[in-house]
């Protein structure tokens, strides 16, 4: 359970019971608090986003980017009648960042029925994002109709499989996972045996103190299976990554913020820029959450990664759009 | 007497048209026998169908999210169902039919045709 003290910031110490401790560390920074996140030496500090005098007391790092997730395009319904809104406000905060973002990961379901209109207007509004180099994966709203094609003609250039790849920056090693195709009756996500292969040999001749960093779109930790929050899969994923020292899991799918903590993983989930979704079993189903409307953007967010090089760490802030 | 008629004709006319009522129900169920499934909170109701062979199967998305009908062995496939949208499948051929909204593939259920 987290411990958070009367500030805001969440405090975790996982060396308390030893550093090969089997189990986990879970922190759930549901969605709204927004929190920055500094994993170092094994403690992971998270700062509350609300209050500045916290994200001044943040670590600066060589790699700062951000991530935002589940835009959902074309969604019209009460949850959130105006998507557009809200990602153009995602955009405002990205670029009112202090120091600005290397480039932002998308973390899926950039439209809501792969409908080339929605992409067109997600495309158009992250034009005016600070940064200008832009990384996708596929959520499962992005490969509706067609297996992913048109997906892979405007995302996928450069990439494998149905959108798999990998690349460098200032030292990390970033790869994106699809984890949305041929999903299985009664499964969860899937990264296939081919892809599987090809991230063994993507990381094989990396140097086990690269910093790695994987994004895609459902989780890669059994959330809630029961929901389907998880993937079938992620467990071969990461056991090819075992042999690093700092691996951090970005994903979006589930709208609303979590973190958890294991051995040297860290995974987080992002909100969406759309619409919530309920806590774990928290309702009848994983559809969108109706909020009063002065409470929407307080639930919708970016988050925004920093990396300090020197600390091997990785500094994680969940931004609130409101 | 004339009113004794009268009645009597009524009375003809009322059993001449109760008589006519199975007709008139046989002829709106000369099309194929119906039955609905919908899909609500993530999952379909009833998850198990029982139907006669020949019957007309429609699926109705009452989610604000769309979902997809999908029969394991892709026996049917409908196209994405957005909020409101139909999908119906006839049921011709006997069988155990299991099936699944592929977006969704912790969303499953079965169709029994006899």
């Amino acid at each position: 359970m987290p411990l958070q003290n009367n500030r805001g910031a969440i405090l975790f110490d996982h060396n308390h019971d030893g550093i090969d401790r089997r189990g986990f560390l879970k922190c759930m920074a549901w969605a709204g608090t927004g929190a920055l996140c500094v994993v170092q030496g094994g403690v992971l500090k998270s700062y509350s986003l609300s209050d500045p005098s916290h994200l001044d007391k943040a670590a600066k790092g060589e790699l700062s980017f951000v991530q935002i997730s589940d835009s959902h395009m074309g969604f019209n319904k009460p949850a959130n009648p105006d998507v557009v809104g809200t990602l153009k406000a995602a955009v405002q905060k990205i670029n009112a960042l202090t120091v600005p973002p290397e480039f932002i990961l998308h973390t899926g379901d950039i439209s809501h029925l792969s409908k080339s209109e929605e992409f067109d207007t997600v495309d158009q509004i992250l034009q005016s994002a600070s940064a200008k180099d832009l990384f996708f994966v596929p959520g499962e709203h992005d490969v509706l109709e067609d297996d992913g094609k048109q997906y892979l003609e405007r995302y996928g250039k450069n990439t494998k499989g149905a959108g798999w790849y990998s690349f460098d920056k200032k030292g990390v090693h970033l790869i994106g996972l699809v984890n949305v195709m041929n999903l299985k009756a009664g499964g969860m996500g899937s990264l296939g045996a081919e892809q599987l292969q090809w991230l063994e040999h993507d990381v094989r001749d990396l140097s086990k103190s690269t910093p790695v960093v994987v994004f895609a779109h459902m989780p890669l930790w059994n959330i809630y299976p029961e929901w389907g929050w998880g993937t079938d899969d992620s467990a071969q994923a990461l056991s090819y990554l075992k042999r690093f020292g700092s691996v951090t899991v970005l994903n979006g799918h589930i709208h609303q913020t979590m973190q958890k903590v294991e051995g040297n993983v860290t995974f987080h989930t992002a909100a969406s820029t759309a619409f919530p979704q309920p806590h774990p079993g928290a309702a009848p189903s994983p559809g969108p959450m109706k909020v009063p409307a002065e409470q929407l953007r307080a639930l919708l967010g970016v988050t925004d990664v920093n990396y300090v090089r020197k600390r091997r760490a990785l500094a994680v802030i969940d931004s609130t759009l409101a | 007497m004339r009113k004794r008629s009268w009645i009597l004709c009524v009375a003809a006319s009322m059993v001449l048209a109760l008589a006519a009522l199975p007709t008139v129900e046989k002829s709106i169920a000369a099309g194929p026998p119906t039955v609905d499934v919908k899909i609500d909170n993530f999952s379909f109701t009833p998850a198990t169908l029982t139907v006669k062979a020949g019957t007309q199967i429609t699926w109705t998305n009452g989610d604000d999210i769309p979902h997809t009908v999908v029969s394991d062995a892709q026996s049917f496939k409908s196209k994405v169902l957005d909020t409101d949208e139909k999908f119906t499948f006839t049921a011709s051929k006997p069988g155990t039919y299991s099936y699944f909204c592929s977006i969704h593939p912790k969303m499953t259920g079965k169709v029994v045709v006899e």
